[in-house]
């Protein structure tokens, strides 16, 4: 399932004092099973971007479609396609209202009309999705749940709509390393399986580790579109969209400034220590 | 010697119907000036501890002394509040008033000072922040940044000798954390307000003059931030991020390179790498 915004403009509060345009002109195709991240620093316009992937805003002007079809067409069945398309806010625990695990993640499927054994069925299903065990913790308060644990419940109730495209804004915001580590394993294996993601993080180093693409927004528009390769050896651009790039990178970038061969593309962590090794084994064999 | 401003002797502490004390047998000092980083994981205890640095809680076992008062008495609540002040998680949390100087002046009104005086203290506190542009604003126009700037000018107003910082750039992006951390730890250098800065962010902690881990509700290291984060192993076992820099220079080291175990930024790196590689060494 692909989703593509063809030259979308969207303008808040048009018409009054406050008139401010949050995008400008933005085209992109985002094809099956890739792995977006979408970055940039706050008001460039990303999380308005995000919203308009599900239909949630409807641009001033220009398109969304899905698959093909316009998402905001005369015939378009909206409320099908938004459960095609899933959206996980930032701090999504914060949405958390029922008083059962199992109960706040069976909301989405029950809204959906769905028979009752198909709704537990998927809630079963969306737990063990997010590793938290149904036989223990499905019955229990999600507000007695630590604050990794409820971010998990939000995600789950989000997947039991079985949704095609996963859209998350900053999914690990706030959490410590294990719990960042925990939801990132799981976005990763839901990528593995089949699930097109596009999330929103600052965290240059997650994103050097999961994103096939990143797209780069500054001042309402696409700054960049690029694999991580691609993006993290454009120190420049990064810089003038807020941005930093991942630590092995800049020492890259620095290590090239002071006259070391160093190739100009290293990103990861394992990138550049092997460059170091390989300068320090020649200068060994040098003597 | 430098003056102490916070003493904590044997501290314990149970939340109710828990099973397991949340915090066992922590001291630690805090001196004039310093700029203490405490890390842990969610659940280590640390937000507990903060807590019990401002007579929010009370500890169950042994004793917290604020500025030489002990928070277990009543009489001295007020002051102690007024010398340690408190910033939260959440900048839309704390934020009371429509028009960010009320918000500042939130304390001091509560407190009955004067209105010429608390003139004085709103402006030079919002100025310490560089927020007096903003001071007749409306609080929800502005980014989290400069919300948990206007939260730290309400507390500055109340001339407090410690400020401790409770995960106040968690909910921040990149740039909102270096302006509320540089906030901060200007403070700390011009006015010689203590800190103490509560986070998981290891690249916070970093930049502080001592780090403190906490874990299990005890105290498992104490140091510069490069007495701490060069015990890689131990860092890891205790669920906690190494900085990168120190984490790649071990790996180089296992690997036969005799790379400083001091290394924290990518600077030094560079430095150590150029050293050991260039031809003229």
């Amino acid at each position: 399932m692909s989703i593509e915004l063809k030259h979308v403009n969207y303008v808040y509060s048009q018409g009054t004092a406050f008139q401010h345009t949050a995008l400008q002109d933005v085209s992109l195709k985002i094809q099956d099973h890739e792995f977006v991240a979408l970055v940039g620093h706050t008001g460039c316009g990303k999380s308005t971007l995000v919203q308009h992937l599900n239909g949630l805003l409807k641009p001033t002007s220009g398109q969304v479609l899905i698959n093909g079809e316009d998402i905001h067409g005369e015939h378009t069945n909206r409320k099908a396609l938004r459960q095609r398309v899933g959206l996980v806010f930032q701090y999504p625990e914060y949405q958390l209202f029922e008083e059962s695990v199992e109960k706040d993640i069976a909301f989405g499927p029950k809204n959906m009309g769905l028979p009752e054994d198909e709704i537990h069925r998927r809630v079963i299903a969306a737990m063990e999705m997010v590793h938290l065990d149904p036989a223990r913790l499905a019955a229990v308060n999600p507000f007695e749940l630590s604050g990794g644990q409820m971010r998990r419940v939000a995600i789950a109730g989000i997947l039991a709509m079985q949704p095609e495209i996963l859209v998350m804004d900053e999914p690990a915001a706030g959490l410590d390393p294990q719990g960042r580590d925990a939801i990132l394993g799981i976005i990763r294996d839901l990528h593995q399986t089949g699930t097109t993601i596009i999330m929103v993080s600052h965290a240059m180093d997650d994103i050097a580790d999961l994103a096939t693409r990143i797209v780069v927004m500054n001042h309402g528009q696409i700054a960049m579109d690029g694999t991580p390769r691609e993006v993290f050896c454009r120190a420049d651009v990064m810089r003038e969209a807020g941005l930093e790039i991942t630590e092995a990178a800049r020492l890259a970038g620095t290590l090239r400034e002071r006259g070391l061969p160093v190739p100009e593309d290293i990103y990861t962590q394992e990138e550049i220590r092997d460059a170091i090794l390989r300068l320090w084994k020649e200068k060994v064999h040098a003597q | 010697m430098k003056t102490e401003r916070i003493r904590t002797e044997q501290v314990g502490f149970t939340y109710e119907e828990a099973k397991h004390p949340v915090l066992e047998d922590v001291s630690l000092k805090i001196h004039e000036g310093e700029f203490v980083a405490i890390l842990g994981h969610n659940g280590s205890g640390k937000s507990t501890l903060a807590k019990l640095l401002n007579a929010l809680y009370l500890p169950e076992k042994g004793d917290v002394f604020v500025c030489d008062m002990n928070t277990r008495d009543d009489q001295h609540l007020w002051d102690i509040r007024r010398n340690a002040g408190m910033i939260f998680q959440n900048p839309d949390n704390q934020i009371v008033a429509t028009v960010v100087r009320e918000d500042v002046a939130f304390g001091l009104e509560n407190l009955g000072v004067e209105h010429d005086e608390m003139v004085r203290r709103v402006d030079e506190a919002l100025n310490s922040v560089g927020m007096t542009d903003y001071a007749d604003a409306s609080p929800h126009t502005l980014s989290g940044g400069q919300k948990q700037r206007v939260a730290i000018a309400g507390v500055l107003a109340m001339e407090p000798r410690i400020i401790i910082a409770d995960e106040s750039t968690s909910m921040l992006d990149p740039l909102g954390r270096a302006e509320v951390m540089n906030t901060v730890r200007g403070l700390n250098r011009d006015k010689g307000i203590s800190v103490v800065w509560i986070t998981h962010y290891m690249e916070e902690a970093a930049m502080a003059d001592r780090v403190i881990v906490v874990s299990d509700g005890k105290i498992e290291l104490e140091g510069t931030p490069r007495q701490v984060f060069q015990q890689v192993d131990k860092l890891r076992k205790l669920h906690l991020d190494v900085p990168h820099m120190t984490a790649l220079a071990a790996e180089l080291r296992e690997q036969g390179i005799p790379i400083s175990d001091q290394v924290l930024t990518v600077d030094e790196m560079a430095e150590e790498v150029l050293r050991l590689v260039c031809p003229s060494n």
